[in-house]
């Protein structure tokens, strides 16, 4: 052997060795709100327990990070390794084969201890293909001294119809005081997610058990005329260009009575920083008209790992350390346990640290207990979600259908002219998707 | 008389001329201001325009969140590398179509336009799975070549245009000198074409800068520019909005100067010929 060949055979066995040295890098896509940022500031606790493993963040709006997942695990681009995701896509790439199983975290993970529904929510056959970061539910805000006020007394589980008394007796236009703010703003994830939850209580559904659009019941006709007259009478103006965060800015400058959203919100209006009404807010489960079925809805945004990615096994010790009950330790430590994401493990909720920190505690836990994503309606369907259907196509379905919605809530047609165009455009997206031949 | 009324008729003019520039900038300016706010005061109602408390904390949160530095320099060579690359080609297509023209050329000049006129959503799937299998997802040499094919018909446009406004007489004389075609392109078209090929580069610096569906969904960690930087702090659940506005402004800043900066050479190439 030549001295340059010996010389060019130990070069390529140090670049190996170097190779082999070399951190692995973790691409992690996720969606800007408080509780990931935070992880993003608290990972060099997991980088330093794990030196050969780097992370690289991708943070991007919600909508965005959707359109920009999809594409990528549906064309196997394999751009990340730890992907962000709610509990509308894990049920469908499940499916198509796109996730990893999640069945072999270690046993001091304590899959056991994540909540029942959420758990629920995140499998397929019985198997775990994400874990949740943080749990969602819906429920009932309210200002108590208003209430007080108008001499309104608000029960733990309130109907629809309460509501309507309530928010009649606590709306002061003059002052401008609405006595209820509710999502109106087009979009599946937007007004059709509150109008089907809303919907849901009062006995209607999306589909029949033959995927036959149910837009023309009469369960539909009651709730959607209900939630136009709340808007209307009681509602703030310009209701149907409000999202979550419209109605968060309105709730926390003292202009709604009753605010009925995403459980997660409790944390800001409820902080004195940003929150001008944050010492007389009061909690309530969603309503219902009692048929056995409250108006709440059940989302996690959750952590999955793209089946094919090259880092399989470092994304894996991620994802647990992300979604353990370590991670709520550091977190409490660091920030306090009112920061701690909620709604994901039952050891939270049997913490007395965080109940005495997080007022809302008990009633996030309770809206999430009464979220049954398998059986969301009061009459049997072919498909599981409560605010949406888990089918691809109902992305775009959902938001033509909010589109009729918000029509209706502007005053550009009525109620039965929206829900018949969403019966008819149901139809015809679900003939051309062959579920109705 | 006649003078009175041209006088009332220039202030009138010039009135009417700042209220829509004033009405064209407002977005930005309130942009800018509502960045040195509170998240609580940026969503005040009524809101404050000039008398609240002013604050940097928002560029301090933006500056320990994100890399700037590296989205901005990802802008930088995306946005000139795409513009010059798009020049070196649209320079020997505008010239022939303008001097040389073809039977076809106005046809080929309009099918050159309507590509512009396709939903870039449509070719998505395909440029992506063609970028997955040559390796060029999430790379910057990946997005100058895709910016450069998107805006390069409206350079050959603008610079077919420019080139027309230039008496073919002048070139026929460099010819009839001897002058080769590259001579006569680089020293005698080129020099005299200057103006126009400023403002086209200045203009496809700015569209390239500004482009998001493109650089978002092509990127991920490493060659995200300061459009992916923006949408990082858009959020649907949480206000927000004093922290987006700041990085917004952050984003925006150096485009703005630069177009401040060559405005005269901008009105001046996007006006070339218009007055005969």
């Amino acid at each position: 052997m030549t001295q340059t060949t010996r010389a060019l055979l130990g070069a390529t066995a140090l670049c190996g060795l170097a190779a082999a040295a070399q951190a692995e890098t973790l691409t992690i896509a996720t969606v800007n709100n408080g509780d990931m940022i935070r992880m993003q500031g608290l990972a060099s606790d997991f980088t330093d327990q794990h030196p050969d493993i780097e992370l690289e963040w991708v943070t991007l709006e919600e909508n965005v990070l959707r359109q920009r997942v999809t594409t990528d695990i549906a064309t196997r681009g394999g751009q990340y390794d730890v992907m962000t995701i709610g509990t509308y896509e894990v049920p469908i790439w499940a499916q198509q084969g796109w996730l990893v199983a999640l069945d072999d975290l270690p046993e001091e993970y304590d899959v056991d201890d994540l909540l029942p529904s959420i758990r629920e929510g995140l499998s397929v056959d019985g198997s775990l293909y994400a874990v949740p970061f943080y749990g969602e539910s819906s429920m009932v805000m309210y200002r108590t001294d208003l209430a007080e006020a108008a001499g309104v007394e608000f029960p733990e589980a309130p109907t629809w119809d309460f509501i309507k008394e309530a928010a009649a007796a606590m709306t002061d236009k003059e002052n401008e005081v609405y006595g209820i703010c509710m999502r109106g703003k087009a979009g599946w994830g937007e007004n059709t997610a509150f109008i089907t939850s809303m919907a849901n209580s009062y006995g209607a559904r999306w589909f029949d058990e033959n995927w036959m659009p149910q837009f023309d019941s009469e369960a539909w006709q009651t709730a959607f005329s209900d939630y136009l007259m709340l808007q209307n009478e009681y509602g703030a103006p310009g209701a149907a260009n409000n999202g979550f965060n419209e109605n968060l800015a309105l709730f926390q400058q003292g202009k709604c009575g009753m605010w009925i959203d995403a459980t997660v919100a409790a944390s800001f209006v409820t902080n004195p920083d940003d929150s001008t009404v944050a010492d007389s807010v009061g909690f309530a489960l969603a309503p219902d008209n009692g048929l056995g079925k409250r108006g709440n809805w059940l989302w996690a945004w959750s952590l999955g790992i793209p089946a094919g990615t090259d880092a399989e096994d470092a994304a894996k010790t991620f994802v647990a350390w992300a979604t353990s009950k370590e991670y709520a330790e550091l977190v409490a430590e660091n920030e306090g346990w009112a920061n701690v994401p909620p709604g994901t493990r039952t050891s939270l909720y049997e913490n007395p640290a965080y109940l005495d920190a997080a007022s809302f505690a008990e009633m996030t836990l309770e809206s999430i207990k009464a979220a049954d994503p398998k059986n969301p309606t009061v009459d049997p369907v072919p498909y599981t979600g409560i605010q949406f259907v888990a089918i691809p196509e109902f992305q775009g379905i959902g938001t033509a259908v909010g589109q009729q919605f918000a029509a209706a809530l502007a005053g550009q047609k009525s109620a039965e002219e929206a829900l018949q165009a969403a019966q008819d455009l149901t139809m015809q997206e679900m003939q051309a998707a062959g579920y109705i031949q | 008389m006649a003078r009175a009324v041209s006088t009332r008729r220039k202030i009138g003019f010039t009135i009417a001329a700042w209220a829509v520039g004033l009405a064209i900038f407002f977005p930005i300016l309130w942009t800018i201001l509502t960045s040195f706010k509170t998240e609580a005061e940026a969503i005040s109602s009524p809101p404050s325009f000039l008398f609240f408390d002013w604050t940097l904390e928002n560029y301090t949160t933006v500056q320990e969140r994100s890399n700037y530095f590296r989205h901005f320099w990802n802008s930088v060579v995306i946005s000139l590398g795409s513009t010059l690359l798009g020049l070196l080609i649209a320079i020997p297509a505008a010239w022939s179509m303008a001097f040389v023209p073809g039977k076809r050329t106005k046809d080929v000049l309009m099918w050159m336009l309507s590509t512009k006129m396709l939903p870039p959503v449509g070719v998505l799937i395909p440029i992506y799975l063609i970028f997955r299998d040559v390796g060029l997802l999430d790379t910057k040499t990946g997005l100058v070549i895709v910016l450069t094919l998107i805006n390069l018909p409206i350079i050959v446009w603008m610079l077919y245009t420019y080139f027309k406004e230039i008496p073919g007489e002048i070139l026929e004389a460099a010819r009839m000198d001897g002058a080769s075609l590259r001579n006569e392109i680089i020293h005698v078209l080129t020099p005299m074409a200057v103006p126009g090929i400023a403002s086209t580069l200045l203009l496809n610096v700015i569209l390239a800068w500004n482009e998001a569906f493109w650089t978002l969904n092509l990127t991920a960690a490493k060659s995200a520019p300061l459009t992916a930087f923006i949408a990082s702090y858009s959020s649907p659940e949480g206000l927000f909005y004093a922290k987006l506005s700041a990085a917004s402004t952050m984003a925006i800043a150096p485009i703005l100067i630069l177009g401040w900066f060559s405005q005269k050479q901008l009105v001046r190439g996007l006006t070339f010929g218009a007055v005969k």
